[in-house]
């Protein structure tokens, strides 16, 4: 094995390499979607924010216009105040309703944007009034049940 | 007092044989940490003659590729027909994408390939330099005033350490386009969730860079035993034979334990 062709074999192991990271970066991992343009930052308070995560997606009629970047408790108000990086190509009215949603049954929580009618737009540092929380399976369940055995009381009673 | 005296010799003996395990055990680790350091201080010629280093990355990386490939593949379609049928159960199969690829970019591609890197590579280093250990090739390369640590030691340790990540990339590549060819092609998961739902879940730094990462400090980990096993085999046959055992033992123990920690340091909390 001559010098030139070890060279060879190791330039092509090494660019093979290079191309698997390449490969993992863009095609399995999110770097091609993050990061890209500008951004504005934005803050909403939520009652209470289920399970969602920092980086998760923002999304306006589906589609993603932001990402979270940060979520910390906010001691004197007792509530989660959730900071978002949001896209400078998307503007949206100050009176803005953040919802969190929950794609699939079992999928990620992302925050939802429904746009109102306000002709001033959220600006950066701005912060959302409108907020909604997220749904809480357990709540849901024991309000059904609540709300079953009421039901069922009164039924009792009537016979 | 004599039956007495018996029983104590034996508690001695027993003890004995206790402490100087121990301290064998400690003066050798003590070696291997004076060996690493020599060797960083060595380092300077395995950089300024670059083809020394570029020939082990040659024969303990480029000749590592298939099996690294080829079982890369295999993983990642175990993973797809194992992940399929889990993950049908709960009607969530277009998941399939997000465990194949953070299973292995997290966990199996660094590991395993640490692991095939040992048995393939380590043990072949090992056995190269007990054996010039062996036949006095160390010694008469100290006699011409060539350190063997600078001209033999140190390009393998940096090839070793250099391939590594190269070929977890390569593994966690390669497994993931075998569960895409399960996951699609064979069982026919949709094409687009399988690579959206991936790409949503998959965060460069969080899991492709830890799991670089990982495999580079499991390269360090490989490397080192194996070069340290080679030095300081006994010289003789069966010494290589039982250092090259050694190689391959020690380091995937330390390889699962690295990553117990790594992992317990990259993956837990938010």
């Amino acid at each position: 094995m001559t010098r030139t062709t070890i060279d060879l074999w190791v330039g092509f192991f090494v660019a093979l390499g290079l191309a698997a990271l390449l490969f993992l970066a863009l095609k399995v991992g999110n770097l091609a979607t993050s990061g890209s343009g500008e951004t504005y930052v934005i803050e909403a308070k939520f009652d209470n924010i289920g399970g969602l995560k920092v980086r998760a997606p923002v999304k306006s009629a589906g589609v993603v216009v932001g990402r979270i970047s940060e979520i910390r408790f906010d001691p004197e108000a007792y509530q989660a105040v959730v900071k978002m990086q949001l896209d400078t190509r998307y503007r949206f009215p100050r009176d803005t309703f953040a919802t969190i949603n929950t794609s699939g049954l079992l999928g990620e929580q992302y925050i939802g944007f429904e746009p109102g009618g306000d002709t001033d737009m959220l600006k950066s540092g701005d912060v959302i009034k409108k907020t909604q929380s997220a749904v809480v399976l357990e709540k849901l369940i024991s309000q059904f049940m609540f709300s079953k055995a009421a039901e069922d009381g009164t039924g009792s009673s009537k016979e | 007092m004599d039956k007495a005296y018996k029983t104590g010799s034996k508690v001695a003996q027993f003890l004995q044989y206790l402490g100087n395990t121990v301290t064998k055990r400690i003066f050798r680790l003590g070696f291997a940490a004076r060996f690493f350091v020599a060797i960083f201080l060595q380092s300077g010629t395995a950089f300024r003659r670059l083809n020394l280093t570029l020939r082990e990355i040659y024969f303990s990386g480029v000749l590592s590729l298939i099996i690294i490939l080829v079982s890369g593949l295999f993983v990642g379609m175990v993973l797809g027909l194992q992940g399929y049928d889990t993950l049908q159960r709960y009607g969530s199969t277009e998941a399939l994408g997000i465990l194949v690829a953070l299973s292995l970019v997290r966990e199996l591609g660094p590991v395993v390939a640490a692991l095939l890197f040992a048995s393939r590579a380590g043990s072949a280093i090992t056995a190269e330099i007990g054996l010039m250990k062996a036949t006095e090739q160390l010694s008469a390369m100290e006699m011409m005033a060539v350190n063997p640590i600078a001209r033999v030691v140190a390009p393998r340790f940096w090839g070793g350490v250099v391939s590594m990540p190269i070929l977890a990339a390569l593994f966690s590549a390669m497994g993931i386009l075998g569960g895409y060819l399960v996951g699609v092609k064979l069982i026919g998961v949709d094409e687009g969730s399988f690579w959206s739902q991936m790409q949503a879940s998959v965060d460069f730094q969080k899991d492709i860079l830890n799991g670089v990462i990982k495999s580079f400090v499991f390269g360090v980990i490989v490397s080192w035993v194996a070069v340290f096993e080679g030095y300081d085999a006994d010289p003789t046959a069966e010494g290589v034979s039982r250092a090259t055992t050694r190689t391959v033992v020690t380091s995937s123990l330390a390889i699962l334990a690295a990553d117990f920690i790594l992992t317990a340091f990259m993956f837990t909390g938010a």
